[in-house]
């Protein structure tokens, strides 16, 4: 516990533990460019601090009353004002906020009206209640909550382009490593782009409350190198799993509700309102990032999502165990 | 009312005796039925502050919550609530109510008036307002129908559209929230008119607008501004009730509406409504700060200015909470413009009560103390403000952690501590007695240490990428340690308040008996009795200067030589 406790905020302030989301970690552009516009303003409104706050300071202690000064009785001299004093306190900060003004409206137009390159991978974003779809156009494949892209050689860049909308209420996609935070608006379709640098994991989670579960709506981002991402688009790519092995799970799979909402491609399971299943083994994690993908997870997920997640849509399935077992395994042979 | 045989202080001391002991339905019948701008005044403070303590619990229980990762103290339903129920009641029935109930009590005796212009419309404000609170609380009883169990609002206080949605939000939690705003925002607009009206038409002999109080001259800024923000909120309600239950799809996704169209109208509203709030704290602080320096009011034209400027510039900049949801570059870029431009005016008022400070002789009372803290948490409020005017930074800290910190330090570390020191500096002239000057210290480093525990390290899980509105959160992210320090620091301040309210209570029984002028002020509430008759002053006043009692207090070097 004590370990836990000292360690954790060491590693969130430096950036580099597994679980940082620190917006001081850049590891994208349009995330880096935000790092070093902030640390002009943070260096300009730190210098408005101290000086500020140091001139309050000093009048606080040099024109304290005394009581036991020789005339503590008498009112001090009564000034009403100054115009050139007055003058100079606007003229100075109207010229501060011309240059911040300045500095910021170039990484606006940079970040937002960047051109595109003719090669970036496109990928469609779609906020549900509470978990992430993703679907690639250009290559045919639907995930869910782990969403893969290419790492982005600067010299050649390789950035995927997100376009974002959503299927109920607002969300809002936030990977402080990677760039700010983008709202995902039923009705409205908005973009953004992100260009990782270097191999990894990143984490983020919605920004935008979106009801219950807001806080179990995790986002994971692998940033694969291109012989890795070229893999898992290959694997994403396959039809689902046929194994023989599994054939009691696939029927109860297939004769409760569970194919309502959830697809699992080139099966009679064509539901739209649930993550894609074609490939959940695949996946690193269940219930949009909030726990690791093993059958214990799982078998307990499906029996009563609110095991993890009081609030997800998902109605438990009241299964028998038998059942249970069978349908996790089903589930889990989805590679 | 008049025709009671009400004893009061403008009575001999000796008809107390003869006059028979009321009993309390007579009291509370006097109460309820008051037009008096004290009575209404006092009575906005009293609900405010009953409402204060409720949602500051609410606060703690958040806190507690968020104390450790993946806590199971509340649901994730009951803590949304728990926000929702928080951020509303906070707005709308704290800040507001507090705000006009100093107004109401102070801007006729500062301007030497009789009362309100208008004072039946001034105790209905005041109803419909209370009113409004009670609707939202009432929801917790019977939000899904009498037969049902209750369930608050758990929209969040802005209530994004579509989420208010039926789809989403069945049961009418979600209209009990409207009502109540819309209640509240009828409340609101009523005392707006009253204010505006009383200050233009009621003016005693020789207080032209260039010699009002700056405290009064605030409050009209504030209430042009109601004008301006609440009526698209009211509008935005009845369009939302409308979506409920009668079929239109202003904010109806799902038949074709439009989500942004609701946050438009809402931070058109919201944003300006930010200095609804805090242009009374300036307010308190152009009167508590000279008088506690011993000198006049640094540069009263450039104060005016600046106020009237914070007033036109805050409704072109609601747009800066909207800097996420996709708006073009050129939008987003006029946005930051215009939310950087504020921080001009904002500062020549930081820098005129410096100048103010400057040469004078400062008293280090409760209330100034309080003032003081308010002038240095106000000023490091206005950079994390500039920080998140920056659209860029803002796409990065919008919607964490950092921005609660980021008004918090706004409405608690300005205003609240503003409303404090107004409490400690009024507080005598309302009830005729002091706080005690003791226990006052005590609250100021108690809350100070508690309020910058809790919203200084609130500021570092925002920048580590923590939302807002989460009812928990993950372990490995290293927020813990932060969430944990917060909670203490919540803690802290809710003993400070404890202390606060016992002081109240106790120095209105047993605190020493304050005068007319316990201060040694300038303006003209301090010229009549505490607590002052019901008529207020027995003449009419007339004033020649900004600082009538200065004048009196130095007929030989009168503040009229100089303006």
């Amino acid at each position: 516990m004590h370990q836990v406790w000292f360690s954790l905020p060491a590693q969130s302030l430096s950036g580099n533990g597994s679980g940082s989301t620190s917006i001081f970690a850049p590891a994208g552009s349009p995330a880096h460019s935000i790092f070093d516009l902030s640390m002009l303003v943070l260096a300009i409104c730190t210098a408005i601090f101290l000086t500020v706050g140091g001139l309050l300071l000093y009048v606080l202690v040099r024109y304290r009353h005394r009581a036991n000064d020789a005339n503590a009785a008498q009112e001090p001299p009564q000034i009403y004002g100054s115009t050139q004093i007055e003058l100079s306190w606007t003229v100075i900060p109207i010229l501060i906020v011309v240059m911040l003004f300045l500095a910021t409206a170039r990484i606006i137009f940079a970040t937002q009206d960047h051109p595109r390159p003719a090669d970036a991978l496109d990928v469609t974003v779609i906020g549900h209640q509470f978990w992430w779809e993703y679907r690639y156009p250009q290559l045919g494949i639907v995930t869910a909550n782990e969403l893969h892209v290419p790492v982005s050689d600067p010299h050649h860049p390789t950035p995927t382009y997100l376009t974002m909308s959503s299927a109920d209420t607002d969300h809002s996609f936030w990977v402080p490593r990677l760039a700010g935070k983008t709202d995902l608006i039923p009705n409205r379709i908005n973009t953004m782009w992100i260009d990782p640098q270097s191999a990894g994991l990143y984490l983020g989670q919605c920004a935008q409350y979106c009801g219950t579960q807001h806080a179990k709506m995790l986002l994971r981002v692998y940033a694969d190198s291109p012989a890795d991402f070229a893999a898992w688009v290959a694997s994403q790519q396959r039809p689902a799993v046929e194994d023989p092995s599994v054939a009691a799970g696939l029927a109860v799979f297939q004769h409760n509700a569970c194919i309502s909402c959830h697809t699992v491609a080139g099966t009679v399971a064509t539901g739209r309102f649930g993550p894609d299943l074609t490939h959940l083994a695949s996946r690193d994690t269940i219930a949009s990032g909030s726990v690791p993908n093993t059958p214990a997870n799982l078998r307990a997920f499906v029996q009563d999502p609110a095991n993890f997640k009081p609030g997800a849509l998902m109605p438990p399935m009241h299964l028998n165990d038998h059942d249970l077992d069978a349908v996790t395994a089903y589930l889990m042979s989805l590679k | 009312m008049a025709t009671q045989a009400t004893p009061n202080l403008s009575q001999p001391a000796g008809s107390e005796h003869t006059a028979p002991r009321r009993i309390w339905v007579e009291v509370l019948h006097d109460w309820v039925t008051t037009v008096d701008h004290k009575k209404i005044g006092l009575m906005y403070i009293g609900y405010a502050l009953v409402f204060l303590v409720i949602a500051g619990f609410e606060a703690l229980l958040m806190r507690v919550q968020l104390s450790l990762p993946n806590n199971h103290f509340v649901s994730p339903q009951v803590f949304n609530q728990l926000f929702t129920m928080h951020g509303t009641t906070m707005v709308f029935f704290v800040g507001m109510p507090i705000l006009f109930g100093f107004g109401n009590y102070l801007i006729p005796l500062m301007i030497g008036a009789r009362d309100m212009a208008f004072p039946r419309l001034n105790a209905f404000s005041f109803w419909i307002s209370a009113f409004g609170g009670l609707l939202l609380y009432f929801s917790y009883l019977g939000a899904s129908g009498l037969s049902g169990a209750g369930s608050a609002p758990d929209v969040g206080w802005w209530a994004y559209a579509p989420l208010t949605a039926r789809a989403f939000s069945p049961g009418h939690s979600t209209d009990y929230w409207t009502l109540a705003i819309l209640l509240s925002g009828i409340g609101t607009i009523g005392t707006a008119v009253n204010i505006v009206a009383t200050t233009i038409c009621m003016r005693c002999p020789g207080m032209k607008l260039n010699r009002m109080p700056l405290l009064v001259w605030l409050y009209l800024v504030m209430s042009c501004l109601v004008f301006v923000t609440i009526s698209p909120l009211t509008a935005a309600q009845i369009m939302l009730m409308l979506d409920r239950y009668l079929g239109s799809h202003f904010f109806d996704t799902q038949a074709g509406g439009s989500a942004v169209l609701w946050m438009h109208f809402f931070w058109i509203f919201g944003h300006p409504e930010v200095y609804v709030l805090v242009l009374p704290a300036f307010g308190f602080a152009n009167e508590i700060i000279p008088v506690f320096s011993r000198k006049a009011i640094f540069g009263y034209p450039a104060m005016v200015a600046a106020s009237v400027g914070i007033g036109f510039i805050s409704l072109s900049v609601w747009a800066h909470h909207m800097f996420t949801v996709g708006m073009t570059s050129g939008a987003n870029t006029f946005f930051t413009l215009a939310t950087m431009a504020i921080s001009v005016p904002t500062g020549i008022k930081i820098f005129n009560w410096l100048a103010t400070l400057w040469g004078g002789k400062i008293h280090f009372t409760a209330s100034m103390m309080f003032a003081i803290g308010f002038l240095f948490q106000f000023l490091i409020a206005g950079l994390t403000g500039i920080m998140l005017s920056v659209a860029p930074f803002d796409w990065q800290l919008g919607g964490s952690y950092f921005v609660v910190a980021h008004f918090h330090y706004v409405l608690v570390g300005a205003i609240l501590f503003m409303l404090f020191s107004a409490f400690y500096y009024w507080f005598p002239k309302m009830s005729g007695r002091m706080l005690s000057e003791k226990l006052g210290k005590w609250h100021f480093w108690l809350f100070l240490i508690g309020f910058h525990v809790t919203f200084d390290l609130m500021h570092i899980p925002g920048l580590e990428g923590m939302p807002r509105r989460i009812y928990t959160y993950e372990a490995d992210r290293g927020w813990m340690m932060w969430n944990m320090a917060i909670s203490c620091g919540a803690v802290i301040q809710t003993v400070a308040t404890l202390l606060f309210v016992y002081n109240m209570i106790w120095s209105y029984f047993k605190g020493p008996v304050a005068g007319p002028d316990p201060w040694d002020a300038w303006t003209l509430e301090w010229s009549t009795t505490s607590p002052p008759p019901q008529y207020n002053f027995a003449e009419t006043p007339t004033v020649e200067s900004r600082r009538p009692l200065w004048d009196l207090k130095h007929p030989l070097d009168p503040d009229s030589h100089y303006e």
